[in-house]
C-alpha cells in the first residue's frame, strides 16, 4: 500500500547499460518470430525455448506454435534479454549535412554553384526495381517529398531500371554529371554488393571516380556500408530527394566543383 | 443488373468501343510483322528444345542461323518443312544439326510453299493434341478435386532454386494457397532466350524453363491431390521471350501467366514493336490452352500516382480486353490486373480503393481480375503491413475478385520467408470467410464518395482512351501516358528481331489455335 500511494519513483535509465523496454524498465523483454525445420509437437516447442535461451533471453516463453507444413513449425516466443549495451559510446557513421528543402536548395546553387547541377540516376545492374529511384528523382516524388527533378537548378536524368553500369557511367559523361545516383533494392546472396563495387571500379578505372558525387541509396542501404565500399555517401529508408540534393550540393561546394 | 455505381452504360460502351479501335488499329501492324521470338515459338511447338555444346538453346541456334541468311521474313515454318522434305529428318534432328554446325537450313534446295506446309502440319497437328491433352487434364483436375473458392489465394515462391521452390510451393498449398508463382529471376525478361533444363541459381527469382516448369507442376499435381484442390501454376509470359514461355507454358500445363500487351514497353523498355507482335501470338496460345493470363497494370500505380492516375488502369484494362479479343481469349480467362496503392494516409483512401475495385469488377463482369497488394508503401514496419494487407483482403471479398496476389507483411525487406506466407494466407482466409457475402449486402449513396469516384474514373479513362484513338498507341506511348514512362518507337530492346513478312510466310499455328483446332 505504502509503496503505491507514495509513488515510488520510477527506476532511471542508465545509459551504460540499456536493455529492451516492455512495460517496465530492464524488463528486457522481447519478441521473436521465426521458423524451425522440425516437425510440430511439444519438442519443437522445447527446441524453440531452448534456442532462445542460447540468443541470449532468459524465460523464454513460446506463446504460439503452429505446423508450417510437415517438418516445419512456426513460432512467437518471448523472452526477456540478458545482455546490455553501453549507449554512450555508440558512434554510427551519419552524412554530415545540414538538409535543405527543396527551395533552400534552388537558393544554394544560384548563391554558392551559379550554374545548373546535373544528377544522373538509375537501378543499376539486374535490378528491376524503380521504386527507390523514381522516389529520388522523378518529379512526383515520394511520400510528399518531391523529387529531383523538381528541383530548380538541378537537371536529373533518371534511366530507370536494369541499367548497366558502363551505361550509367557513359550517360554521366556525356551530360557532365556532378553526381551518379546508383539504386538497389534487390539485396539477395548480396547481389548488391558485388554490383555496387563493380560500379566503382569502373569508375575509377575510367578516371572519373574524383570527378563526381558518388551516392547510392535503398532499403537495405546505410551510409557506412556506402563508405566501406568506396561511395561518398548511402542513402537508407526515410530519405527523400532533399536528403540526397543537400548532401550533393553542400560536397559540390566543399569539393571546389563550382 | 444495375450498376451499384450508378456507371454510365453507354460511357463503358464508348471506351470499350475506343479500345476496340486502338487494338484493331495495331492488329494491323502485328499481322505485317514477325520476330525472331515468334519463330523460335513455332520451333518450340514443333517440338525443338534441348541446347547445343555452348548451352545455346537450339530454337536460337536456328532462327539466328535464319536471320543472318535474311530468311526470317519467309518464317521458320517454310524452312523447317522444307528441311523435313529435304532431308527426312524431324525438326529436332535438323535443329540438331544446326546447332552441330552440319546444315544451313536456307541453303537446301526449296520445295513450294505448299508442299513445305503440308509436310509440316501433321507435326502441328500433334502439337495441338499435346496441348488439349493438358487442358483435359486441368478439366479432369477440377471436375474430381475440384478447387479452392474465389478469391484464389495466390502467394509466389521465389528462392532461387527450382528444389526449394518446390518444398515452399507444397507447403503454401498446404497452407491454403491456391495459385503458386514462381517468381523468375530479376532480369530474365531482358534475356533474348529461354534458359534450358532445371536451375538452382537465381536472384530474387527462379529462371522460367521448361524442366523448372514440368518440376513445379508435378510437385502442385502431388500436393493437389494429397490438400483435394487443384493448384495452379503461373510464371511470366512476359519480356523478350514472351510467346516461347507462353509455348512452354501451354505444354507443361501452367494455368496463369502474366502477360500484358504493353508492359514490357513501359518497364522493360522492350521495343514497343517487338512487344506488341509477340503479345500477339503469346495471347492466341494463351487463349487456346484455357490459360488466364494476368495483365500487369497494377505496375503503372507503382510508378505513377495511385489515386491521381487511376484511369489509367481503367484505359489500359480496356486495351489488353480488346488484344484479348483480337487473340481469341475468353473473357473467362482475362486475368486484368489493378491493385490497392494509394498513400495509406490518403483520408477515405479506402472508400476509393473499394469504389476502383468494384468499378472493375462491373465493368468486367467475367473476368478473373487479379488484384495485387500494397507494396509501394509497404515500410518494413510488418505489423503495420499486416493491417495494410488486410485492408486489401477487405476490399477483394467485398468487391469480388477472383486471383488475390497476397500481400506480405514482410513486402520491402526479403523475398517471402515460410511463415511469412502463412501469416498472408491466415489473414486473407478469415477475412474471406468472415465476410464472405458483404458485397451482396451493401448498396452504396447515391452521389455519394464512392460512386462519384468511380465514375470520375471510368470519365478520364474514355477520354484518354478516345486521346488515344486519335494519336494512336504508340505515340501515347511515347508521350508517357501509361505509368508516367515514356518510350520511343524505335528505342528499346529486341527491335533488331523485328522484320516485315514476305508474300509466302505462314505461322501454322496461329490460324488452328484462333479456330479452336483438335
Amino acid at each position: 500500500m505504502a509503496d503505491c500511494a507514495t509513488g515510488t519513483a520510477i527506476a532511471q535509465v542508465d545509459l551504460t547499460k540499456i536493455k529492451p523496454y516492455g512495460d517496465t524498465l530492464n524488463d528486457g523483454m522481447t519478441e521473436l518470430a521465426f521458423t524451425l525445420p522440425v516437425p510440430y509437437g511439444d519438442e519443437a516447442d522445447e527446441a524453440a525455448r531452448q534456442l532462445v535461451r542460447k540468443m541470449g533471453l532468459d524465460e523464454p516463453n513460446v506463446v504460439y506454435s503452429k505446423s508450417m507444413t510437415e517438418g516445419y513449425t512456426f513460432f512467437v516466443v518471448y523472452g526477456k534479454c540478458q545482455h546490455t549495451v553501453d549507449f554512450t559510446t555508440i558512434k554510427v557513421a551519419k552524412v554530415e549535412v545540414d538538409v535543405m528543402d527543396r527551395l533552400e536548395c534552388a537558393e544554394y546553387i544560384k548563391e554558392n554553384i551559379r550554374r545548373p547541377v546535373v544528377m544522373v540516376g538509375a537501378s543499376t545492374g539486374t535490378d528491376a526495381h524503380t521504386v527507390g529511384i523514381d522516389a529520388i528523382m522523378n518529379m512526383k516524388g515520394f511520400h510528399g517529398h518531391f523529387g529531383l527533378e523538381r528541383f530548380e537548378g538541378v537537371e536529373a536524368y533518371n534511366m530507370g531500371s536494369q541499367v548497366p553500369n558502363e551505361v550509367l557511367i557513359a550517360k554521366a559523361k556525356e551530360v557532365h554529371a556532378d553526381a551518379i545516383l546508383v539504386s538497389q533494392t534487390v539485396t539477395q546472396k548480396d547481389i548488391h554488393i558485388q554490383n555496387l563495387t563493380n560500379m566503382v571500379e569502373l569508375l575509377e578505372a575510367e578516371g572519373m571516380r574524383d570527378k563526381v558525387i558518388l551516392v547510392c541509396g535503398g532499403p537495405r542501404i546505410s551510409h557506412e556500408l556506402a563508405q566501406e565500399l568506396g561511395y561518398d555517401a548511402g542513402f537508407g529508408p526515410h530519405k527523400y530527394a532533399e536528403d540526397v540534393a543537400s548532401f550533393v550540393l553542400t560536397e559540390i561546394v566543399n569539393r571546389g566543383m563550382v | 443488373m444495375k450498376s451499384k455505381l450508378n456507371l454510365d452504360p453507354a460511357k463503358v460502351d464508348h471506351a470499350r468501343e475506343s479500345a476496340h479501335k486502338i487494338a484493331q488499329s495495331m492488329q494491323e501492324f502485328i499481322d505485317r510483322h514477325t520476330t525472331v521470338s515468334t519463330e523460335r515459338t513455332v520451333l518450340r511447338l514443333l517440338g525443338v528444345d534441348g541446347v547445343d555444346e555452348f548451352d545455346e538453346p537450339l530454337p536460337n541456334v536456328v532462327v539466328d542461323q535464319l536471320l543472318k541468311a535474311g530468311g526470317l521474313p519467309r518464317g521458320i515454318a517454310y524452312w523447317m518443312g522444307n528441311a523435313m522434305i529435304q532431308t527426312g529428318k524431324s525438326p529436332q534432328e535438323i535443329a540438331e544439326a544446326i546447332g552441330r554446325g552440319e546444315m544451313n537450313i536456307t541453303e537446301l534446295e526449296q520445295a513450294p510453299v505448299k508442299e513445305a506446309e503440308e509436310k509440316i502440319m501433321p507435326i502441328v497437328h500433334d502439337a495441338l493434341a499435346k496441348i488439349r491433352q493438358q487442358t483435359a487434364k486441368r478439366n479432369e483436375y477440377l471436375a474430381t478435386i475440384g478447387e479452392g473458392k474465389r478469391p484464389y489465394l495466390y502467394v509466389i515462391v521465389a528462392t532461387g532454386n527450382i528444389y526449394e521452390d518446390v518444398v515452399q510451393a507444397q507447403a503454401a498449398a498446404r497452407q491454403g494457397a491456391d495459385i503458386i508463382a514462381v517468381i523468375r529471376t530479376t532480369a530474365q525478361s531482358l534475356l533474348d532466350y529461354v534458359p534450358y533444363g532445371p536451375t538452382t541459381e537465381g536472384f530474387g527469382g527462379t529462371y522460367a524453363t521448361q524442366e523448372n516448369f514440368r518440376i513445379m507442376r508435378k510437385a502442385l499435381d502431388e500436393v493437389g491431390e494429397e490438400v483435394g484442390r487443384y493448384i495452379r501454376l503461373c510464371n511470366y509470359s512476359s519480356g523478350m521471350c514472351m510467346p516461347e514461355i507462353a509455348a512452354m507454358g501451354a505444354i507443361e500445363r501452367l494455368d496463369v501467366m502474366l502477360n500484358d500487351a504493353i508492359y514490357g514497353i513501359l518497364f522493360r523498355d522492350i521495343n514497343m514493336q517487338r512487344t506488341l507482335v509477340d503479345q500477339y501470338f503469346s495471347r492466341v496460345i494463351i487463349g487456346y490452352s484455357d490459360i488466364i493470363f494476368n495483365s500487369g497494370e497494377d505496375n503503372y500505380l507503382t510508378t505513377d500516382d495511385a489515386y491521381e492516375n487511376a484511369h489509367t488502369v481503367l484505359a489500359s484494362q480496356f486495351i489488353n480486353e480488346q488484344f484479348a479479343v483480337l487473340a481469341n481469349v475468353k473473357e473467362e480467362q482475362m486475368g486484368l490486373g489493378h491493385a490497392f496503392e494509394m498513400d495509406p494516409d490518403i483520408e477515405n483512401g479506402f472508400l476509393y480503393e473499394l469504389s476502383q475495385a468494384i468499378m472493375a469488377r462491373e465493368i468486367f463482369p467475367n473476368a478473373p481480375l487479379k488484384y495485387m497488394p500494397p507494396t509501394k508503401y509497404m515500410t518494413g514496419n510488418i505489423f503495420k503491413g499486416n493491417v495494410q494487407d488486410a485492408l486489401f483482403n477487405i476490399i477483394a471479398i467485398w468487391s469480388g475478385q477472383s486471383l488475390q496476389l497476397l500481400g506480405m507483411l514482410t513486402e520491402a525487406i526479403h523475398t517471402p520467408h515460410m511463415h511469412d506466407r502463412y501469416l498472408s494466407i491466415e489473414n486473407a482466409s478469415y477475412i474471406f470467410n468472415n465476410m464472405r457475402d458483404l458485397g451482396s449486402e451493401v448498396y452504396y449513396k447515391e452521389g455519394g464518395i464512392i460512386q462519384t469516384r468511380a465514375q470520375g474514373v471510368l470519365d478520364k479513362a474514355d477520354k484518354m482512351l478516345s486521346e488515344i484513338v486519335e494519336e494512336g498507341l504508340f505515340s501515347t506511348i511515347e508521350q508517357g501516358k501509361f505509368g508516367g514512362v515514356k518510350r520511343p518507337r524505335d528505342g528499346g530492346k529486341g527491335l533488331e528481331g523485328v522484320c516485315v513478312k514476305d508474300d509466302a510466310y505462314f505461322n501454322p499455328f496461329i490460324p488452328l489455335m484462333l479456330g479452336g483446332a483438335e
